[in-house]
């Protein structure tokens, strides 16, 4: 038979048995498994499967995801029209087939945003793959939800360099070196961000970054600028704000990436809830408490206890519901504290986890200038406290079912007055 | 070696690798993390403790059966902390600008388990020779991850080493900085040495399987 006659898929598998047993096998088997079902039956064991495994649950993230990509992509374009115009003081009204849904927006999204993508995949899959042939182990797909995460988390300007340490830093100690898929402690796209955030300040926070070519044109005669709304709020810039508020719920607004159109995040959470990929109780639960610490912010400011003059006031007085609209909270709550590995397990805990968050992301927001986008943050630090809720919520419930199980009446067979003393013992 | 019989030379030998006081025993952790954003700091750090940890292990070793064994920590701490003050007196003579840098943790030297450690564990029992090489074993092996990871912090935090810019100039954009490089601002900050710890004890383990514990 010659090698001609056979198909891509055979030859594939044929290399992959030529490789059996070898270092490289896992590396065959990803490409073969990413391509193709594979032709082995279970040997052994439950032969009953779900067919939402987990790359068909990476999968409808993905899919939730593909929408948000999109509309950063024109978006990317239209923040980089609109600061030229704004900066030569051309009055601009937004249309959204007339200047949004075009192809020269679209191009400067297929400039930035693309590129992010395919560096953060590369990177991230590069990496995994070494990790499993020095392991020993199938390629997870762990990375293919973090992959697309990262670009949408960052800023559009972010070097891709930075990009490429900060993803190698976030899987090797934010996930490979706990196990890989499934034993990580924290959020491996908040690792990135975070790692990033750290790292290289310039490139991850303040007026300039958050429009394409801002930084090369700073102090040339072309300076555009491209603050966001929580930045111009933690400066006092109340003026300066000029967004209404169907910008910003539909994400006509600057910022990372991805995070900007709450109205496409809201429907991809929609998505992933009755696809029942992500937790309700957590979305519902983070919304709650952001809503609670923006109320109270709120109440803080209605009673006069701070002044006008103090720092928080422009964040503090911002009304407790727009924080949902703004900045990173959506995405945040929708897409990263439902991580279903590093957050809470239990159902109790989730309420308590998400809320948590959402409070957090709110406080950090207004208390600390130097963050203004402190969702990242809390959902990294509600991270860390999710097995300890669980713990608690669990033995919780051990201690429950025990007082119920000490409260119960054992009746004695013979006689009615025998378990009255009984129970009185035990009470 | 001939000057040293084989069962002296592993007292040096051992703390350098498989029974490393801070990768393997986890000990002197607070200084380790804190001083070693810069090589220089590093370097004095691990000198000012080989310098204690050497003399002081002789002394306690010298002492060791006149000392009463209920007030032995106390007789500990005197003589770590005369040394510590030599030490910190020493290096604000002849060195004020780097004693400034490491503030307080010359004089926590005194609080380092490793050195408290030695002292009970090491130089109680056995003779002043031993103890002295013991000693320097252990302040070699501390010293040496407080030199790898600060290296690791000055060089990608700062792109210098001992101050020397070697990766070219950040404001005139010289160098590696030419093509977009810029220094990594994380590295600067303590939580970065725990991670570069963490890589050095991963990077141990791997290679010495017998050091991983079993649970």
């Amino acid at each position: 038979m010659s090698d001609k006659r056979l198909t891509f898929k055979k030859r594939l598998h044929i290399l992959k048995h030529h490789y059996r047993d070898k270092k490289m096998a896992p590396a065959f088997n990803a490409i073969h498994t990413f391509l193709f079902s594979p032709d082995d039956t279970t040997h052994s064991g439950a032969h009953v499967r779900g067919a939402d495994d987990l790359k068909r649950t990476m999968n409808m993230v993905i899919m939730a995801l593909i929408p948000v990509l999109l509309f950063s992509m024109f978006n990317a374009g239209y923040q980089y029209y609109a600061a030229i115009d704004a900066a030569n003081n051309v009055p601009r009204e937004l249309s959204v087939w007339g200047n949004f849904l075009t192809w020269d927006n679209f191009w400067i999204g297929i400039i930035k945003v693309l590129p992010l993508v395919v560096v953060s995949y590369g990177v991230g899959l590069l990496v995994e793959f070494i990790f499993a042939v020095i392991k020993g182990h199938e390629v997870e797909e762990g990375y293919l939800v973090t992959g697309m995460l990262v670009p949408l988390i960052v800023p559009i300007d972010t070097p891709l360099w930075m990009l490429a340490v900060a993803v190698i830093f976030g899987v090797v100690i934010g996930k490979e070196v706990f196990g890989g898929t499934g034993m990580n402690i924290l959020n491996p796209a908040l690792t990135i961000r975070a790692f990033l955030f750290f790292a290289y300040p310039t490139w991850m926070s303040g007026d300039k970054v958050w429009v394409y070519q801002a930084v090369e044109r700073t102090g040339t005669a072309d300076a555009i600028s491209g603050e966001t709304v929580l930045g111009a709020l933690a400066q006092n810039n109340l003026a300066e704000l000029n967004y209404s508020i169907s910008d910003m719920f539909f994400g006509f607004i600057p910022g990372s990436v991805g995070e900007t159109s709450t109205f496409l995040i809201l429907l991809g959470g929609l998505f992933l809830i009755f696809s029942k990929i992500a937790s309700w109780r957590i979305m519902l639960s983070a919304v709650i408490g952001s809503l609670v610490m923006g109320y109270i912010f709120n109440l803080v400011v209605d009673f006069g206890i701070i002044s006008e003059a103090s720092n928080f006031y422009g964040l503090m007085s911002f009304e407790y519901w727009k924080h949902l609209l703004v900045g990173g909270l959506a995405f945040g709550i929708v897409y990263m504290a439902t991580d279903p590995v590093t957050g809470s397990q239990t159902n109790k805990g989730k309420w308590i986890y998400g809320f948590l968050i959402g409070f957090m992301s709110v406080m950090i927001r207004v208390f600390n200038p130097a963050y203004p986008e402190g969702v990242f943050l809390a959902i990294l630090l509600m991270n860390v406290f999710a097995p300890t809720i669980d713990h608690y919520v669990v033995k919780a419930n051990i201690n429950k079912r025990l007082k119920r199980f000490k409260n119960a009446t054992i009746l004695p067979k013979d006689s009615d007055g025998k378990a009255e003393e009984l129970k009185a013992e035990t009470v | 070696m001939a000057l040293l019989s084989k069962k002296d030379a592993n007292l040096i030998k051992d703390p350098l690798a498989d029974n490393n006081p801070i990768t393997i025993q986890v000990l002197g952790i607070c200084s380790a993390l804190a001083i070693t954003a810069e090589l220089k700091a590093s370097v004095v750090m691990a000198i000012s403790v080989l310098f204690v940890l050497g003399i002081g292990n002789v002394v306690i070793s010298l002492m060791r059966n006149i000392i009463p064994s209920k007030i032995r920590i106390i007789v500990q701490l005197i003589v770590v902390a005369t040394l510590v003050i030599i030490v910190d007196q020493v290096l604000k003579a002849f060195a004020y600008e780097l004693s400034k840098t490491l503030s307080v943790f010359v004089g926590l030297i005194i609080t380092n388990c490793i050195i408290m450690g030695r002292f009970e564990a090491f130089a109680l029992g056995n003779g002043p020779w031993r103890s002295f090489l013991d000693g320097i074993g252990n302040a070699l092996g501390y010293g040496i991850i407080l030199v790898i990871v600060g290296f690791f912090r000055e060089l990608l935090g700062s792109g210098t080493l001992f101050g020397f810019p070697v990766l070219g100039n950040p404001i005139n954009k010289t160098g590696l900085y030419a093509f977009g490089y810029e220094n990594n601002g994380f590295m600067i900050i303590p939580p970065a040495a725990l991670i570069v710890v963490g890589i050095i004890i991963w990077v141990q383990r791997s290679r010495n399987k017998a050091l991983i514990e079993d649970n």
